[in-house]
């Protein structure tokens, strides 16, 4: 099976995110270039300008490309290393929205095959901006990066952590059975709660919290990422409206219908009139 | 990568959130309203656990679905004319296997759906009743979701829970309704209003746009039907003169004009 964003039903309402996603990649045979001789000849006469690509590489602390330069095994591991690079987020070495944004689209497919539950959560760090205007844009940077070890240090290693806004990370937990969903998402929050952040001005330490909101995939139906996104989105706005350092996760993927909708869709008194 | 080639067909998921409300009964007798007003239509028994859109039409072929499933004929075999002038795909009895939803199951279901899409004005999927995995997965196949609904307490209940599914699983902000076995005219507005106030005071404010129920039709209570289903002949070749044949008409008409619009 393998299907683009157009096919998907209602995306006309869910498409701020992600509109070039194809999320088939698992389907798809590793390609593997072989340059034809005539290419090789081509790029003997034209050399390739490699400069900023081995400076870029030297900026991020990663090593130089091991091998004869220009030949296929370097250009193959400097092109390996540039796709990390841009993957990850310059900051903290998180996964960057990017890579998010792609797995993302491959988990939503995951899901609507396997039928196994997957959980996402969005985290917000609470008063990031008081931070930035209290104590500087440094102690703001180190803030995000200690949050982000925080993430790392509470997740498994299979869950992808990103960093997706300013303050906002993501993540997301493949194979998360729903009972696991609250005690995992509370274990990440307390994490982040109790790491010291010496950011201070004197190394003092500073107190940082984070909201979370989760949902969890709908299993076996066919979704978007941006739909997902959004649900775990209007969690943490929850989250936050009701006090910050809190973790909201939508209630089970099966609806529920209160008492009182019930009753409203019986009540004669809210009105009759179809005004069509 | 490549993108799908433009698919002409429009897919529909008829489905009802109770069972018994009429939902195979519309979904037949819509087929052939839409096939009266020149659409190419076909009908695809998408209740794979619980199939009887074989009784409404009276046909019981020897090749099904569930032989395209297992890879025993080809798709065309199993294609049929029916009465009302549309094509059906039946399930037939031997699909029980498939009341759960395997990723097998899904992987055939897409297929199908992808073969026959295209050669076809509209398909129309008849979906199980409630709101079970197959269900909701055959609905997330579909463009358009048309909620069959009595204005009988439980169906209404039934219907309401399944918008609410739909709008906050799928990000459906449309659903077209069709209010069945109506006792009065004018019925069938009065059900789309009460179901649209409660949408909107419960589901509309936790999305990020409202919930449109938008009324296709409403078919009036009519002797007729239970006449016709009795008969297993399809109302509107049997009796194309009743009032509820004529409602299914219109409702037929008004689903192009708001497909037009």
């Amino acid at each position: 099976m393998s299907w683009s964003v157009g096919a998907i039903p209602g995306r006309r309402h869910a498409d701020r995110l992600l509109d070039c996603f194809h999320p088939c990649q698992d389907d798809r045979p590793t390609t593997s270039f072989v340059p034809s001789p005539e290419a090789i000849q081509a790029s003997a006469a034209a050399p390739l300008q490699l400069e900023q690509a081995l400076q870029l590489l030297a900026q991020s602390g990663r090593p130089v490309p091991a091998g004869e330069p220009g030949s296929p095994g370097w250009l193959q591991e400097l092109i390996d290393a540039l796709v990390d690079l841009s993957s990850r987020d310059a900051l903290t070495g998180l996964a960057n929205r990017r890579s998010f944004e792609l797995a993302l689209a491959r988990e939503v497919d995951r899901v609507a095959r396997s039928g196994e539950p997957a959980l996402l959560l969005v985290l917000d760090v609470d008063h990031f901006k008081r931070v930035n205007d209290t104590f500087g844009h440094a102690a703001g940077d180190q803030v995000l990066r200690a949050v982000a070890t925080a993430l790392l240090d509470s997740v498994r290693p299979m869950d992808l952590v990103a960093r997706i806004g300013g303050e906002e990370f993501a993540i997301i937990l493949p194979n998360c059975p729903e009972p696991f969903g609250a005690t995992v998402a509370e274990r990440v929050r307390r994490r982040v709660e109790r790491a010291p952040v010496l950011a201070g001005p004197a190394g003092q330490p500073i107190e940082v919290t984070i909201s979370i909101g989760g949902a969890f995939a709908p299993q076996w139906v066919r979704s978007t990422p941006a739909l997902w996104v959004e649900r775990a989105d209007q969690q943490l706005y929850r989250a936050k409206a009701q006090g910050r350092n809190l973790v909201q996760l939508e209630a089970g993927a099966v609806c529920f219908v209160s008492s009182e909708e019930r009753q409203a869709l019986f009540d004669t008194t809210f009105g009759f009139e179809d005004l069509e | 990568m490549t993108a799908p080639a433009p698919r002409r067909s429009r897919i529909t998921a008829v489905t009802s959130g109770k069972g018994g409300v009429g939902k195979t009964f519309v979904a037949a007798n819509l087929a052939a309203a839409l096939a009266r007003l020149g659409q190419k239509v076909l009908v695809l028994d998408a209740d794979l656990g619980l199939a009887n859109l074989d009784v409404v039409l009276n046909l019981f072929p020897k090749i099904t679905l569930h032989d395209v499933f297992t890879g025993r004929q080809p798709l065309d075999e199993a294609i049929l004319p029916a009465p009302g002038g549309f094509s059906v795909l039946l399930a037939g009895s031997g699909m029980v296997e498939y009341s759960r939803m395997t990723p097998e199951v899904r992987e055939q279901l897409q297929k199908v759906i992808d073969e026959v899409a295209p050669r076809f004005d509209r398909v129309l999927l008849d979906t199980g009743a409630g709101i079970s995995d197959v269900v909701l997965y055959t609905v997330s196949l579909a463009d358009d979701v048309l909620v069959v609904a009595t204005p009988e307490p439980t169906s209404l209940t039934d219907a309401y829970a399944t918008i609410k599914v739909l709008a906050t699983t799928q990000g459906r902000r449309e659903i077209q309704l069709l209010v069945n076995q109506v006792r009065r005219p004018g019925e069938g507005r009065t059900v789309r209003a009460q179901l649209q106030q409660v949408l909107d005071r419960y589901v509309g404010p936790s999305l990020d746009g409202a919930v449109r129920l938008t009324l296709v039709g409403e078919v009036p209570a009519d002797t007729a039907v239970r006449e016709a289903v009795q008969r297993r002949q399809l109302l509107l070749e049997s009796l194309p003169g009743a009032l509820a044949s004529q409602a299914v008409v219109a409702a037929a008409s008004r689903l192009l004009d708001l497909e037009a619009a």
